[in-house]
Formats: C-alpha cells, sequence, structure tokens
C-alpha cells in the first residue's frame, strides 16, 4: 500500500510543478510585452516606424555642444554618426554623463524626439555599454 | 620578491589541489584508509599556501608597490588604508584569488572540524571540493594572474574606481563569495553522496550548517549590495534587477530551497533525491552567476574586465561541473530511496510547495536574466529586460508564497487536518486582512501594491508569532511555565522564527517604499525653502570640501517637520582627480518611520538641481534581511546540528 500511496504522491507531485510552470510560462508571456525594451541605434530610430506607446532604449553618442539645461530640463543629441535623435529628459544627470561619450536612455518617442523617463549610468568611465559600442562599430565609427 | 612568492605558492597550491582531488576519491573507492587520510592535510596546505598568497597581494597593495601590474592599474598612493585593502578585490584578479581563498578556505574547515564525518564520505568531499578548486585555480593562472608583473613601473597607480572606495562595498564581495562559495560544500556533498548512493538523515544534518552558513552569508552580501547601491548611486533605488544583482539572487532562493528541503530530510528521510538536486543547482547557479558577472555577455551596470576569453574559460568549468554532476545525478538518483510517506496536507507537502515556487520563481529570473543574451543570439534582435518584466512574472510567486508560509509552518509532519492544525492562525488571519482593508480605505488613489504587501507581512510575521506561541503552549499551561518553554525552545525553532520574521519585515519595508515614496526635483537657489511630503526643507549652503583623495561640493539641507528641526543633510557631489570620476553621495537621514534622501545634481547658473526622496519604512528593507541572517546563525548554532549526528552514528 505504501508504494502505492508513494506513486500517487509523485503523480500529484508532478501535476502541481506542470502547473506552475504553466503558470509561469502565461506570467513570462504576459510579461514580455511590458517589460521588454528593445534597443535601437539612432539611425534604427530613424528607419523603423515606432509607436509613440512602445517604450525603449536608445544607445549612442552625446553628440558634442549639444547638451542643454534649463533647470533641471534636459535636452541632447544622440548621434551613431550617421543619424541624430533629439533627446529631452526631466531630472539630473548620471555622474559619467558628458558630452562625446556613450549613454543608453529609456523612453518614448514623442513625434521626432525622444523622451527619456531614465538615463542609464555606468560604474566606469572607460565602460561602453556593449549595445552602444555594437552599434557604433556597425556604423564603422567604434574601433576596440 | 613578494609577488613572486604570492605566485609561487598559488602554483603549489594549485598542485596540493590535483593531488587532493585524485587521490582521496581513487582511496574512497578502493578502501584504502592512507590515500583517504590525504584529504585532510592537504586541504589544510592547500589553504594555507592561497592564504599565503592573499596575504603577498595584500602587502603589494598596501605597501603601494607598483611594479606589480595589479597594483598600478587599481590602487594610488593616497588612498585610505581601507580602501588599499579593499582594492585587492575590488578588481577582476584578486577577487578571483579570494574566490579561491573562501574556496579553500571551506575545505579546511571541513579537514578540521569535520572529525566525525564518516572517512569516505569526508574523502570525497574534499576531493570534489579540490577540483573545484583545481578549475578555478588553472583559471587564474593561465587568465588572470594578479602577480604579474610591469617592466617599467609608472610613478603612481591608476586608483580604485571612485564608487568601489566605499565601506559598504568593501565588506560587500567577501560576504557574497563566502554565500556563492559556500555553496560549493553543499555541491560536494552532494556528489559524494551521489557516488556512495545513499543519503540519510545523518548526511542533512551535515549539509544543513553549510547551507545554512552560505545562505547567511549571502543574505548579507546581497543586502549590502543593495544598500550601496541605495545610497552610492543616488537614483534612490534599492534593486533594479540588474544581471549581475540577478546573479546573486538565483543562488539565494536556491539556498533557500536547499535549507528548508534538508529539514525534509532530517526529520523524515524523505525528498532525499530532490535535495540533492536542489544542492546541484544552489552551486549550479552560483557558477552561471560568475559567468555572467566575469564574461560581460549581458550587459550590466557592473563593468568589470570583459574578457571573451575569460568568459570561455568560465564557460567550459559550469559545463563540465553542471554536466558532470547532473549525468551522476541521472545515473544514481534512483539509488536514493525514500522510505517515508505523507499525506497532501502535511509539513512535508508544504516544505514541497515552498520548493516548488522557490524554483520556479528562480527560472522566472533566470529567463529573464538571459533572455537578451537568447534575443541577440536567436533573433538577432537588442534588448533588455526591465523591472516591469520581473514585477508581473516574479513577483506572484512570492505572495503565494508569502501567503502558504505561516499554514506550512503550523502544520504537523505526515499528515494534518487543515481545519485544526490551521485554526490558531485564525487570530493572524484576520488581523493581516483587516490591516489590508484599513489601508486601502485610508489611502487615496495609489498603489493595489501597498494594502496587499502590508497586509502579506503582516500575516506572515502574526503567523510566525503564532506559531511560536503554540509552541510553548502558552494558553494552555499558563504563563510562566509557558515562558519557560518559551526560554527552552530549541535554536532552530528560534531561527525559524527569527527569519520569517525578517522576511515580513523586508516584505514590508518593500510595499512601503514602493507605494508611498515621493520624490521631487527641482532647481534650488542658496537660501531657498521647499517642501516635499509634510517635509519642509532648506537649502542652508554648499562648501568645498578636500577629502584625502578626492575634492567635494557638500550641500547643507535643513530639514524640517512642524517648525521643527528634524535632520541636517549633507548630500556630496564628489571628484575623484585621479580617475577623473564625479561621484554622488547622498545624503540620507534614516530613522524606522521614513528616510530623507537628498542627491545634490549640477550647478547652473540659477541654482543647484537637487532630487529629493521621502522614503517611508526603507531602513526596514535592510533590518528584516539582518534579522533573517540572524535567524540563519540561530539555527546553524543549534545543538542538534553539533551533536546528534554523532548520537546518530554511534547508536548504530
Amino acid at each position: 500500500m505504501a508504494i502505492g500511496l508513494k506513486k500517487r504522491r509523485r503523480v500529484q507531485l508532478i501535476v502541481i510543478a506542470i502547473f506552475f510552470i504553466f503558470v509561469a510560462t502565461f506570467l513570462i508571456g504576459f510579461a514580455f510585452k511590458d517589460g521588454i525594451e528593445f534597443f535601437r541605434s539612432p539611425t534604427q530610430v530613424i528607419s523603423e516606424s515606432i509607436s509613440e506607446n512602445e517604450v525603449f532604449r536608445i544607445g549612442g553618442l552625446v553628440k558634442e555642444n549639444s547638451l542643454k539645461k534649463d533647470g533641471n530640463k534636459i535636452s541632447f543629441i544622440v548621434t551613431d554618426r550617421s543619424n541624430d535623435v533629439a533627446v529631452k529628459f526631466i531630472g539630473i544627470l548620471p555622474d559619467l554623463f558628458s558630452e562625446g561619450t556613450g549613454m543608453i536612455a529609456t523612453g518614448n518617442m514623442k513625434g521626432m524626439v525622444f523622451e527619456a523617463t531614465e538615463i542609464l549610468a555606468k560604474h566606469d568611465e572607460n565602460y561602453m555599454p556593449k549595445e552602444v559600442a555594437d552599434a557604433l562599430k556597425e556604423q564603422g565609427i567604434y574601433q576596440e | 620578491m613578494i609577488a613572486e612568492l604570492g605566485h609561487l605558492a598559488v602554483i603549489i597550491a594549485f598542485m596540493v589541489a590535483i593531488v587532493q582531488s585524485v587521490v582521496p576519491m581513487i582511496g574512497a573507492s578502493k578502501g584504502y584508509i592512507g590515500w583517504m587520510d590525504a584529504a585532510r592535510p592537504s586541504a589544510i596546505i592547500q589553504f594555507l599556501l592561497i592564504f599565503f598568497a592573499f596575504i603577498m597581494l595584500t602587502i603589494s597593495f598596501v605597501t603601494s608597490d607598483f611594479s606589480v601590474k595589479l597594483v598600478a592599474s587599481n590602487s594610488h598612493s593616497l588612498k585610505p588604508l581601507l580602501y588599499k585593502i579593499s582594492g585587492v578585490w575590488g578588481n577582476h584578479e584578486g577577487s578571483m584569488l579570494l574566490w579561491i581563498l573562501i574556496l579553500a578556505f571551506y575545505g579546511a574547515l571541513v579537514a578540521v572540524f569535520g572529525k566525525r564525518l564518516p572517512i569516505i564520505l569526508k574523502a570525497r568531499v574534499l576531493s570534489v571540493q579540490a577540483m573545484i578548486g583545481v578549475a578555478f585555480i588553472a583559471f587564474l593562472l593561465f587568465t588572470s594572474n594578479p602577480f604579474e608583473r610591469l617592466i617599467f613601473p609608472p610613478f603612481d597607480g591608476k586608483d580604485l574606481n571612485p564608487l568601489l572606495q566605499d565601506p559598504g562595498l568593501a565588506f560587500h564581495p567577501p560576504f557574497l563569495y563566502f554565500g556563492y562559495v559556500g555553496l560549493s560544500m553543499t555541491f560536494s556533498f552532494a556528489i559524494a553522496a551521489l557516488i556512495q548512493g545513499s543519503v540519510d538523515a545523518a548526511w542533512a544534518r551535515w549539509v544543513r550548517p553549510w547551507a545554512l552558513l552560505a545562505w547567511i552569508t549571502l543574505t548579507i552580501g546581497i543586502a549590502l549590495g543593495s544598500w550601496w547601491a541605495y545610497y552610492e548611486l543616488g537614483w534612490g533605488g534599492w534593486w533594479f534587477w540588474d544581471p549581475v544583482e540577478n546573479a546573486s539572487f538565483m543562488p539565494w532562493l536556491i539556498a533557500v530551497a536547499l535549507l528548508h528541503s534538508a529539514i525534509v530530510v532530517e526529520k523524515r528521510e524523505t525528498l532525499k533525491s530532490w535535495t540533492v538536486l536542489l544542492a546541484i543547482l544552489g552551486f549550479s547557479f552560483s557558477l552561471i552567476g560568475t559567468f555572467i558577472v566575469r564574461s560581460g555577455v549581458i550587459t550590466s551596470v557592473h563593468a568589470f574586465a570583459n574578457d571573451p576569453e575569460r568568459g570561455v574559460f568560465i564557460l567550459l568549468i559550469l559545463i563540465i561541473a553542471i554536466g558532470g554532476a547532473l549525468t551522476l545525478y541521472a545515473f544514481r538518483a534512483n539509488s536514493l530511496r525514500s522510505s517515508a510517506v505523507f499525506s497532501p496536507i502535511s509539513r512535508e507537502s508544504g516544505l514541497i510547495l515552498n520548493n516548488l515556487l522557490l524554483v520556479v520563481s528562480t527560472i522566472v529570473v533566470f529567463i529573464g536574466t538571459i533572455w537578451p543574451l537568447v534575443a541577440e543570439l536567436i533573433l538577432g534582435r537588442k534588448l533588455s529586460v526591465g523591472a516591469p518584466f520581473f514585477e508581473i512574472a516574479f513577483t506572484p510567486f512570492m505572495v503565494v508564497l508569502a501567503i502558504f508560509l505561516p499554514l506550512g509552518a503550523i502544520l504537523p509532519w505526515k499528515r494534518a487536518q487543515i481545519l485544526r492544525a490551521g485554526s490558531p492562525l485564525i487570530g493572524a488571519l484576520s488581523l493581516s486582512v483587516a490591516i489590508g482593508l484599513l489601508i486601502w480605505s485610508l489611502q487615496t488613489g495609489g498603489r493595489i501594491l501597498a494594502p496587499i504587501g502590508l497586509a502579506l507581512s503582516a500575516w506572515v510575521i502574526l503567523g510566525s508569532l503564532t506559531d511560536l506561541l503554540m509552541r510553548c503552549r502558552m494558553i494552555d499551561i499558563g504563563f510562566s511555565a509557558g515562558l519557560r518553554r518559551l526560554i527552552n525552545l530549541t535554536r532552530a525553532d528560534w531561527g525559524k522564527t527569527f527569519a520569517h520574521i525578517g522576511l515580513g519585515l523586508t516584505i514590508f519595508g518593500i510595499s512601503a517604499i514602493t507605494a508611498w515614496e515621493t520624490e521631487d526635483i527641482r532647481v534650488a537657489k542658496i537660501g531657498e525653502e521647499f517642501e516635499v511630503s509634510g517635509y519642509t526643507f532648506i537649502f542652508e549652503d554648499v562648501s568645498k570640501i578636500n577629502g584625502k583623495n578626492y575634492t567635494s561640493d557638500m550641500g547643507t539641507i535643513n530639514a524640517f517637520k512642524n517648525n521643527k528641526l528634524v535632520a541636517i543633510l549633507k548630500p556630496e557631489k564628489r571628484f575623484y582627480p585621479v580617475q577623473r570620476m564625479p561621484t554622488t553621495e547622498a545624503g540620507i537621514n534614516s530613522s524606522l518611520k521614513r528616510d530623507l534622501y537628498i542627491a545634490l545634481g549640477d550647478f547652473q547658473d540659477n541654482g543647484w538641481t537637487i532630487r529629493t526622496y521621502v522614503k517611508p519604512y526603507a531602513v526596514w528593507i535592510w533590518i528584516g534581511c539582518l534579522i533573517m541572517a540572524f535567524g540563519g546563525l540561530l539555527s546553524m548554532t543549534d545543538r542538534r546540528l553539533r551533536f546528534a549526528s554523532t548520537i546518530r552514528l554511534k547508536q548504530k
């Protein structure tokens, strides 16, 4: 009898485990809708049509002499040296943000302007975000 | 000379580890006592050699010997002593040496304190531990030698990344590594058990302290890292679901599952093969974490040395260790027969539910973490998985876990009736629901998260207290008799209570801060007054400060509540000239009820940008973690774990 009971317990266990995995798959699928942010270079932003509702990341170099600050309202141009996109941001820039260096911002397009909700910081001044480095390599600008 | 001595010690340790990984293993299968005995001295010698090498590297850092490449690129003569020492592990090569040191330290602990361990088991455990050691020492020697010299030493060093020059971060890596590497111990025990083909209660009692030690240090390490991010990065966040954070969180979740399932093996001699699998998974996630951090395949704000060659090496270690262990498991798991049966409603089932939820949620975190890599390789799209993903896919499992926690914890072993066993919890349940409803009705608008989270935290805390009261039968036998029983409860019981209450407090902190924090960004002139959620802040002034190796603009902002001065905040904007790097030091005033948090931004012609947060009950996130870790410590020092296994062996 004990053996039968053990087998039944095992079957119940597997059923519950499968149920959880099913729930997890469902939740992951659902979460992918909101939780995934695509990365685009300025060239991709210009060439693709992007819905204003889509939150995504843009990355590239901060164009020289484009950074303007008016109180906490900040605007600058992000470039991959082929195309430029204007970025607006309200808040405090990360410590290592400066013209001519790489950056990544999260936000969405409003017309032709990228409205950033977050500018990503990095921990190291020599660090070039991998996506930015790759995007610049595609444009033949950046070499390792 | 000093660096060469260190290098030599690592090379000798490498050879000792090779011997230690082969000889005792053969001895154990052939029954050669002498060969098995070789494990003990070699584990101790290996540790002493690595320790010596570590001291040599530390001396190089403290004496600022810039002819050593690592010192030249990560230290500076003006750096404070604490950061000269913490600089040893504030870089890739040095931190790998620390990794190996801790690995060898765990082996030596088993060698020294494992006198009562059966000799065959001990030989195999130390042998597996040495195999991991061989792999990582080889990694250090061949791809990341910390003792490399420069032919032309520079006049001064390049300094440690200023963000890492911080007391919180000085101790974050050692704790984290104690946790990561501690899971290698349970891994070694699992492999040894698979080779010998048996797992019993004594085995579980041997494994549990190691799992607890790893979990305690991992908890403290993660908490320190999150606390550091909170006050150092100036974004006011405490958890970002960054790949490197997830890399430490996944082994933590598995370690929690392992801790609980080891209890079932110990008390009921069932769930054996599952527990062995968890022990393997725990260390596998440690290795995956190491791979994610060291290879740089996934973009993270933690920019460590990203070197493809290193990534490939760790990937190889990972494949061999995980693949080998799982293959062995596939062949041998059947030999780990369980004898006990239990009903669907019982403590066993409760713990199985705990395990399933933790493992599934770990898988969710894992998918979210590696998805950017998968998408790039397969779909050719660059993307990142943000916090919303984890909030939707991960949080529900934690909510379910918290709902079932008090119930599972109070159920008796083997068989239970849910109504009878659960009835003492009715008080806790109704009180928690009432708290949730009260908060829901009081708050206008706001996120639904606050009432749910606060009700859950009340439920977990009150449920744990109810469990404690039931255990000492305070209600049945009167207060003083009950108090005596309460004092005499085992440390494991107290540990469980503390750990669960700690979890409840952390949930409380997370819910409160997520739902009720207020943020304000503005440009303020000196002397300006502004108000954020009931507090009045006066921007007094900004002065130039000269630190030992940095200069700083330090703001002074006085915070008033009801016209009474409650805090003077001193946020800083620092500049480290050697690395030409600015950093932000947030000005934080903590109390049990709220944190006032101010970060100073740039100076512009019309004032300074100032970011102000009022974060209710923020400190409880970390207090909860510490209480959890303390609970683990109580449980680890339970006398049963120290003595019972001997008694049991003698009875046999």
